[in-house]
């Protein structure tokens, strides 16, 4: 393999505390780099904040630097835009804290990002307080704090959350530069995590050298490398997988009008009933068929988060020009269809006046208004109460006001297609016949 | 609206080979015409963490980009979903995320990194009712100045509120347009009032501004990220992952793109960061101005209760009250010439928001010499035509 040239930034030398293990990272980072005859324009290097966060600095390549924990975001977005690109982050073990579910996530997506976590095991540019990593019995900037919390263990927790490739490392091992050439050149997700010593804040109180760190590391073993169970397809190729099989995207298609306008101001229509009465499909057959007849309209919808429980309403307003107001003066039209919806609009009804139309199902208790009141025993005509909603439409229909049988039936054939198309059919025969 | 924008061409030329002819409307939420929109201005990067009453723009980016060789990505918090936007933006493509109130205050520091890197990306905030998490299912425009001022530095934005679905459409292709050109943060300040109601559109005959892309490095010199362009404010653009060796930082930097700490260099990049918005303010001015001659009160609106303002003028008028309407699609930078020339043909003027008193701060600062009154409504419904015309009566009968 031909070496390339250092991408180390002549005019940005390394500027970390003497004995400073994020030094070694650096030079044996730029040795991978040679080895595998990578140019400037070939990589990218994302750093987060702290120590780790200096190292986009140093190198003449292409860089993104930004806020705290979040580097693992802007690689992400990087590498998805230019899938070619070798992208490296840094970050430090605050990084690895406050980023935490940008690190689980990146390790269960596996885009082909290269993480380097320098871990030194305390927050060094800010005094030495203590990170997820510091041990308990560390003397920190944090007074007793450290003492009370569990330090994480980086190569099981991604490992643990599926990234592909993991390895632990000291920042004095003989093999970084092969290390860090694995990791790049793996296909996928690639953690590796460098234990070194923080000489500026961490070992001026603590014990820890670079042979410690190892002993440490040989002792406990782990990952080192690929991880067999956690080998899958890379995210972006998958992505692109995926995206190929898509029909592209046309805008829906709209509804010419060919019935004349049955209005002449501005008509407000409400449907009053519970989840699984399919109100808000009716609404939009409504619409539809406002639509077909040249009217403007719209919609807007209420249901509490739980979509299968409780009330659901519909609002629609038809207008022969634009609808200004999107708010309701008073509704012409009022489907009441189930306790739930009329409880929850109960002042409107109440407030209905002589020229307000109330369809009633029968059995709904609604409050006394000027309204008329148009009682249906849907039950009666055999009809299941997830149809009432539209069987209401069938109702209205036969009032000659906004709808007729002709327009309704049009609408309901360009909203539904097949055995379901008959079924909604069969519902508005067993009102009109 | 301003000929600032003059339309060029159908929106729907720019997918290829989609020549659409116009079957009459069809009833669609403001969100889904923002996503249209976004495609059309050349969107291809979406990024977003589902929240109500944003989720259609996320459902529907998520049916229509991949098809076209875009990225959609669901974030696993707002947080990343902008982190996302900002890395595809400097890697090239035009990205968007879209959110609400609680959203918008975890993207404040990424706000802040996209303003202070230069950064396009276009933000669709679908308000809903704060403070907090507030109510998921109720409109109101109570981020007007937390947009503005939600990043660290207070560094200025650009924001464009839409007042209905054509507007969700038309101008988020605008929006991209100014981010790119800008390279700058640019709000759409919908409201859950506009994003989540269906409404009657045909979006094919509606026209769109030509897209601009972002310019690129300077010919014949070394390329430094953040020097601009000769006579201009704005640097050129080198894609991270192209052949130029392109840097980006959140830090403080000079036009190399490395931190510094001396203060006339960091004066001269937040100068410029003011002036190149701040400056171009009348330029960027979106309105409607709907004057009436001698009118006595100006009526200043955006978003979505211009629509109930609309009917509240025409009644007032009716009537025989003189009452001129102004209606403001750019709401950052201040449009400070088209509200003082409105305002300069009236005796007083009254701001009408659904909040508790945000623009109406802008407006004072604007018009000194004459009443500027204000009437609000932040209770999780509409503002209607009769409470305007009452506020606008009300406010007749002072003198």
């Amino acid at each position: 393999m031909n070496s390339a040239a250092s991408l180390l930034n002549p005019e940005r030398p390394p500027a970390f505390c003497a004995g400073c293990s994020h030094q070694n990272v650096l030079v044996a980072l730029d040795k991978a780099f040679q080895n595998m005859g990578l140019t400037g324009p070939q990589i990218c290097m994302v750093s987060d904040i702290g120590c780790s966060g200096l190292f986009d600095t140093f190198f003449r390549t292409h860089a993104m630097h930004g806020l705290h924990g979040r580097a693992l975001t802007y690689a992400t977005g990087i590498k998805l835009a230019q899938p070619d690109l070798n992208v490296v982050v840094t970050m430090g073990d605050g990084g690895l804290g406050i980023g935490g579910a940008h690190l689980l996530s990146a390790c269960r997506r596996n885009l082909d990002l290269t993480l380097l976590v320098l871990n030194n095991f305390n927050f060094g540019m800010t005094g030495g307080q203590y990170s997820a990593t510091t041990p308990p019995d560390a003397s920190v900037g944090s007074g007793f704090l450290n003492r009370l919390e569990r330090p994480l263990e980086v190569s099981e927790v991604v490992s643990a959350a599926g990234a592909p490739f993991v390895a632990t490392r000291s920042g004095y091992d003989s093999d970084l530069v092969e290390t860090f050439q694995r990791a790049i050149a793996f296909k996928g997700f690639s953690v590796v995590e460098i234990q070194g010593l923080c000489t500026g804040r961490y070992t001026r109180r603590n014990k820890l050298t670079p042979k410690m760190i190892q002993e440490k590391l040989a002792a406990k073993g782990g990952p080192d490398g690929e991880i067999a169970a956690s080998q899958r397809e890379e995210y972006a190729s998958a992505y692109r997988r995926e995206s190929a099989e898509l029909k592209k995207p046309t805008l829906p298609e709209g509804f010419a009008p060919i019935f004349p306008k049955p209005i002449s101001e501005r008509a407000e229509v409400m449907v009053l009933g519970a989840a699984g009465m399919r109100i808000q499909t009716a609404g939009e057959v409504l619409g539809i068929a406002g639509l077909l007849s040249g009217l403007r309209v719209t919609q807007k919808s209420s249901y509490p988060i739980t979509v299968l429980r409780g009330m659901s309403v519909t609002e629609l307003i038809l207008d022969p020009e634009e609808v200004d107001y999107t708010g309701s003066y008073a509704p012409g039209l009022i489907m009441a269809l189930a306790p739930e919806g009329v409880n929850y609009s109960r002042k409107v009804i109440a407030a209905a006046g002589e020229s307000t139309t109330i369809i009633r199902a029968e059995g709904v208790d609604i409050p006394d208004s000027k309204a008329k009141v148009i009682s249906v025993d849907f039950k009666a005509k055999g009809l299941k109460q997830v149809d009432w909603a539209l069987a209401s439409l069938a109702v209205m229909a036969k009032i000659p006001h906004i709808l007729n049988q002709k327009v309704l039936r049009a609408a309901l054939e360009q909203r539904f297609k097949g055995k379901v198309l008959d079924a909604s059919l069969a519902v508005v025969d067993k009102i009109t016949e | 609206m301003t000929a600032l924008f003059p339309a060029q061409r159908r929106a729907w030329d720019t997918i290829e080979g989609k020549g659409i002819m116009t079957m009459g409307m069809t009833l669609m939420e403001g969100n889904e015409a923002v996503a249209w929109g976004a495609l059309a201005a050349g969107c291809r990067f979406f990024a977003g963490y589902p929240i109500t009453p944003a989720t259609s723009i996320l459902s529907t980016m998520q049916g229509i980009l991949p098809p076209v060789g875009g990225i959609v990505v669901q974030g696993e918090d707002e947080i990343a979903s902008t982190g996302y936007c900002l890395g595809a933006s400097m890697a090239g493509m035009k990205a968007m995320t879209a959110t609400s109130g609680p959203g918008i205050s975890l993207y404040s520091e990424h706000i802040s990194f996209a303003i202070a890197a230069e950064i396009p990306l276009v933000i669709v905030n679908v308000q809903r009712l704060g403070p907090s998490t507030g109510s998921a299912t109720r409109g109101a425009d109570g981020d007007v100045q937390f947009m503005r001022w939600g990043n660290s530095g207070g560094i200025p934005i650009i924001c464009l509120a839409p007042v209905d679905i054509k507007d969700c459409y038309q101008l988020t292709a605008h929006a991209f347009n100014l981010a790119e050109e800008f390279r700058t943060p640019v709000f759409v300040a919908s409201n859950k009032e506009i994003g989540m109601t269906r409404d009657s559109v045909d979006l094919s005959t509606l026209e769109l501004p030509k897209p601009i892309d972002r310019l690129g490095p300077e010919q014949g010199r070394d390329y430094l990220p953040f020097r601009p362009l000769p006579g201009k404010d704005i640097p050129g653009f080198a894609p991270i992952g192209g052949p130029v060796i392109s840097r980006q930082t959140s830090s403080t930097h000079g036009e190399q793109g490395y931190i510094t700490i001396i203060p006339d260099e960091i004066g001269e990049v937040v100068e410029r960061l003011q002036r190149k918005i701040n400056s171009q303010a009348d330029r960027l001015a979106i309105y409607e101005l709907d004057e009436e001659e001698s009118a006595e009160q100006l009526l200043i609106t955006y978003g979505v209760t211009t629509r109930a303002a609309r009917v509240a003028v025409r009644n007032l008028r009716a009537k025989g009250e003189k009452v001129s309407h102004l209606t403001l699609k750019t709401l950052w930078p201040v449009p400070r010439k088209v509200i003082s020339q409105a305002a300069a043909k009236v005796k007083q003027v009254l701001v009408v928001e659904m909040n508790t008193g945000q623009y109406v701060r802008e407006v004072l600062q604007v018009v000194r010499d004459k009443p500027v009154n204000f009437f609000g409504l932040m209770s999780g419904r509409l503002i209607s035509p009769a409470e305007i015309v009452k506020a606008c009566k009300k406010e007749t009968h002072h003198e």
